[in-house]
């Protein structure tokens, strides 16, 4: 089969061109290296909807930003993600920040963004919890948080519902050129080929055209703390950005927990380590912003890759070669501006290399979720009467249900791995980070998959968790 | 003379046994026997899982009657690799006399109704 | 609504007694709510032989143990809920579960006995460096895995944290034929009990890393190597100590926490040990609501736990026939080289003949006085050759030793 757009990459972006493109008549297919979409940047950053105010203006960052933030309720309305407009403070500890405060006012106005410059006791009404050594602060009230595992995933699953093809663990290391087509591994043939590889973007876009830009791997590592019944800050909460990125931050995230982070390390491409040096740095940046901060809530560790582009913009733009269409280089605000990023290929470079017609039974929508958790207790009971593994409590610190496992694995996007299912419900997130329940959603899913339990993977498919059976058995 | 910890009980009293075999540093009369015990032929009981075939488990917990000769740990466990029996099961129950010689039985540590 | 004189929350070794103990003591409509298929809870994993010595003078297993008292209830009207989990207590206790036969049910209780156990510390609480990779295990779960599961995770395996639970699967794990590599605790001192280091590690020859940790965790999508590094007596790292291990497994025991995500939530007075704060029958802030075992404070031998949950399963039934006095609450005071004591208050009204104080050393101690006062009385002085952080100490005190008693504080004398 002849694809009209092959995607590299299934990350964020990957993951809204597919649902952008499903909206055609065309055929789609997705190549991921991984054993889940979703499974790099676009899981390890901030989870933030960045509201514009800080990109350059005339930057492909500053456009894409606002206009990627615009889209964002909509959007997570279609696609059942949760998201929601905090607002954020960026915090100035000096007249010297103060100024730069002043410029981003600016910079805000000129990008088209809305916010307002308090002062320390208009802070302290909306967010006690900041310190008082705070001179003043950025209020965009348009900046918000969002689910970003399930952004992936379900603009995934509503593409391949949409009649896009994903293929996983497909690791793209050759492509060749014949007669306008494109061949990718010796397997996928395309007119038309779309790399938003993430960190490897440079290295795919080697595969076909002389090298022009350069990714570089930044390492940002952040706290998880868990959610608690105490009161804990209420908004974003950023430091003054430098040229080193927008530094430490302070958020809570959709599901109640808060991160803490990032770091900003160059590293090679391959390493997702955390060291304590690291982390008690981040920790003193953040508690110059609030000092209170429970530590002890923290439930883990982790860090992200940051694809830094040489060329210090976004980089999207057909390439040297026909119809080979980089988008690369997508660091923060990339999760804001992914939607927007996937319109503006569309609409303004496939639609001059395919034709573009609208499918008649195009469907923006996803079925909603059950959520067991968040449902009164009638409603629960008629969940029951459907099914009763609703139930049964699988996960007991985020209480998820087996009925709601299930469904998820009958979905078009459905999890593989033990950290795919608790990418899309959560299951392992919580205090015990799955030493309670681990090994009974290993079982659920390989009953569901029809394998030995030693078959699931944690992540990708060399990631075993039982390495044999005892007592002579295989 | 040997400086030992016993593990007859969760105390773990540090025993010492001199060349004339006196024991000492024992809370009970459990750590004179652990210490000799050890100087000449070190006992331990073997605790493992056997293959179950049962609606509830894959395995049944089992373990030594008594204290085994320690060199037989290893035998022991090989030998369990191959043995499998069905449910029900009682706690307590015998599955091997004398297993491997040891003089010990190997019994059930879970009832597994069905 | 059904309603119970006492629901029980948890059917491991806590719950299990505690719910004989309240029959014993005149209850009859007694709920269990356990969340897994059988009772027994952890015991049913924890193979190994070593329980019972207090309570049946026995060297039991843990199936063997829970056995016992899964035995006893054939004889009594105790109802069991298998595959239940409670979701939520109100204050007025109201409890809600769910299972899969009866689905989303609302029951109340006179009286509630939190028995919820506790789980172990993770990767993330510990801020484990290096990379997120599989392989990287904490004991129980990797117990769970081998012996209920019947899998072994792993063939070349490193430990950190000297936890029993640890020191045990480094038995288990070498007799069903991996290869222990080594076992690394940051502390100077073991934190698992004497008699494990020798049986488990000294009969295998696997050697243990005092004042050693982990430094980092190297891998692609699986546990590769694992680099142990000397620390100071501030834990920094001693550089140019490190020593790797190629390893395919890494397992953590590094310490149990009690879990109570429900009475958190129902807003009960928590204490230090991250169990709540309970009276002299165990008794939390909310009147009628209980809690005993690991769930309150995580305990070195089971047949405290039994005995534990007993007092807290006459607690129960004392509260629900209406005999439990208002009195004034004496404070205990963990002072110098003291963790935590449990319970954290008393009412000299409720105790019959003696009250047990349970408490944790900060710190290993040797031939030192445990001091029990009243302000500046000595009630009682214990002399003691050893104390270690990992065993916990009980002291009973008596009604006589307690007369006009205003304050209590239990402390290491160091000479």
């Amino acid at each position: 089969m002849t694809y009209d757009v092959a995607i590299i990459g299934a990350g964020i972006v990957g993951c809204f061109l597919a649902r952008e493109l499903s909206q055609y008549n065309l055929n789609v297919i997705v190549l991921e290296k991984d054993n889940d979409v979703g499974n790099e940047a676009s899981m390890a950053n901030s989870a933030i909807v960045h509201s514009g105010y800080d990109p350059i203006e005339n930057t492909l960052k500053a456009k894409l930003n606002v206009l990627g933030n615009a889209m964002f309720d909509k959007i997570c309305e279609e696609l059942d993600v949760k998201f929601s407009r905090i607002g954020s403070l960026t915090l100035a500890f000096n007249e010297k920040e103060v100024e730069t405060l002043k410029m981003l006012q600016q910079r805000a106005f000129n990008n088209g963004v809305d916010v307002e410059i308090l002062t320390y006791e208009q802070i302290k009404q909306i967010e006690p919890f900041v310190n008082e050594n705070v001179k003043a602060g950025l209020y965009a009230k348009t900046a918000g948080i969002v689910d970003p595992f399930n952004l992936c995933i379900h603009a995934m699953e509503n593409a391949i519902d949409n009649g896009v093809t994903l293929i996983l663990n497909e690791n793209i290391n050759k492509i060749i050129k014949e007669n306008d087509l494109f061949i990718l591994n010796n397997k996928y043939q395309s007119k038309v080929v779309i790399n938003c590889a993430g960190i490897n973007a440079d290295e795919i876009n080697n595969l076909v055209n002389k090298e022009t830009f350069k990714i570089i791997s930044r390492k940002g590592q952040y706290y998880v703390l868990n959610h608690f019944k105490d009161e804990f800050v209420k908004h974003t909460l950023f430091m003054v950005p430098s040229d080193k990125g927008k530094g430490v931050l302070i958020s809570p995230t959709t599901s109640g927990n808060y991160l803490i982070g990032p770091s900003a390390e160059e590293t090679n491409k391959f390493s997702k380590s955390t060291d304590l040096k690291t982390l008690d740095e981040v920790a003193k940046q953040a508690n110059l912003m609030v000092d209170k901060i429970p530590y002890y809530q923290t439930i883990r560790t982790f860090a992200g890759l940051r694809a830094t582009p040489s060329t210090h913009d976004f980089i999207i733009q057909e390439s040297d070669t026909k119809n080979f269409i980089n988008v690369a280089g997508i660091e923060s605000p990339g999760l804001t501006s992914s939607p927007a990023i996937a319109k503006m290929v569309v609409e303004e470079i496939i639609s001059k290399m395919l034709p573009l017609t609208k499918k008649e039974n195009y469907n923006p929508k996803i079925k909603k979720y059950i959520k067991i958790k968040e449902l009164t207790l009638d409603e629960k009971k008629k969940m029951f009467a459907i099914d009763k593994d609703y139930g049964t409590i699988i996960c007991k610190c985020e209480q998820v249900s087996l009925g709601e496992i299930k469904d998820c694995l009958s979905r078009s996007c459905p999890p593989h791995s033990i950290k795919a299912l608790k990418k899309r419900l959560r299951v392992g997130f919580g205090k015990c980070q799955g030493g309670m329940c681990q090994a009974e959603a290993l079982s659920v899913l390989a009953k569901f998959y029809k394998v030995d339990k030693k078959d699931i993977m944690y992540d990708n498919l060399n990631s075993y968790i039982l390495y044999s059976k005892t007592k002579g058995e295989n | 003379m040997k400086n030992l910890t016993c593990i007859e009980c969760p105390r773990g009293c540090n025993l010492t046994i001199d060349d004339n075999l006196k024991v000492t540093g024992n809370f009970c009369i459990r750590g004179q026997k652990y210490a000799l015990d050890e100087i000449s032929n070190p006992k331990r009981v073997v605790t493992s899982t056997i293959k179950i075939k049962s609606l509830e488990v894959v395995r049944l917990p089992v373990k030594t009657s008594m204290p085994i000769s320690k060199k037989l740990m290893f035998t022991i466990l090989k030998y369990l690799d191959n043995i499998q029996i069905e449910a029900p099961i009682k706690c307590g129950d015998v599955i091997i006399k004398n297993i491997c010689d040891s003089g010990a039985n190997l019994i059930a540590t879970r009832t597994i109704l069905k | 609504m059904q309603e119970y004189e006492v629901v029980v929350i948890g059917g491991g070794s806590a719950g299990l007694a505690a719910a004989l103990s309240a029959y014993e003591n005149g209850l009859n409509k007694i709920l269990i709510i356990e969340k897994n298929s059988s009772l027994g809870g952890i015991l049913n994993q924890c193979i190994h032989t070593g329980f019972g010595i207090h309570v049946f003078n026995e060297q039991l297993s843990g199936p063997e143990y829970a056995q016992r008292f899964i035995d006893k209830l054939d004889n009594t009207s105790i109802e069991i809920k298998l595959n239940s989990y409670v979701t939520k207590i109100d204050k007025d206790k109201t409890i809600y579960y769910s299972n899969d036969a009866e689905g989303f049910q609302v029951i109340k209780a006179k009286s509630i006995i939190m028995a919820t156990g506790c789980i172990e510390r993770t990767p993330g609480a510990i801020k484990l460096e290096g990379e997120r990779l599989s392989g990287i295990l904490t004991a129980g779960l990797a117990q769970r895995y081998l012996n209920i599961e019947g899998y072994l995770v792993g063939k070349k395996v490193f430990i950190l944290g000297s936890g029993d639970i640890g020191l045990i699967m480094a038995r288990r794990m070498t007799l069903e034929g991996a290869k222990v590599l080594g076992v690394a605790e940051i502390m100077p001192y073991s934190n698992g009990l004497r008699r494990n280091i020798a049986q488990c590690l000294e009969d295998f020859n696997i050697p243990l890393y005092l004042s050693h940790t982990v430094k980092e965790v190297k891998g692609k999508d699986h546990v590769e190597q694992v680099v142990i590094c000397q620390v100071d007596e501030n834990k920094n790292y001693i550089l140019g100590s490190e020593k790797t291990f190629d390893v395919d497994t890494l397992i953590l025991s590094v310490g149990l926490l009690p879990y109570n995500n429900v009475l958190e939530d129902l807003g009960v007075q928590m204490s230090s040990t991250k169990g709540a704060v309970v009276d002299e029958n165990y008794q939390t802030s909310i009147e009628g609501i209980f809690a005993c075992g690991n769930a309150l404070h995580v305990h070195d031998l089971v047949d405290y736990v039994t005995k534990e949950a007993m007092q807290a399963g006459l607690g129960a039934s004392r509260y629900v026939k209406g005999l439990l006095k208002h009195g004034k609450y004496i404070e205990t005071k963990n002072k110098n080289g003291i963790n935590y004591v449990v319970p954290q208050k008393f009412c000299l009204q409720n105790i019959d003949k003696e009250i047990m104080f349970k408490f944790r050393v900060t710190k290993p101690f040797q031939n030192v006085k445990i001091l029990i006062q009243d302000g500046d009385r000595t009630i009682k002085s214990i002399k003691k050759m050893f104390l270690l952080p990992s065993e916990m100490e009980n002291i009973s005190l008596n009604l006589s030793e307690l007369k006009d008693c205003k304050s209590l504080s239990i402390e290491i004398m160091e000479d």
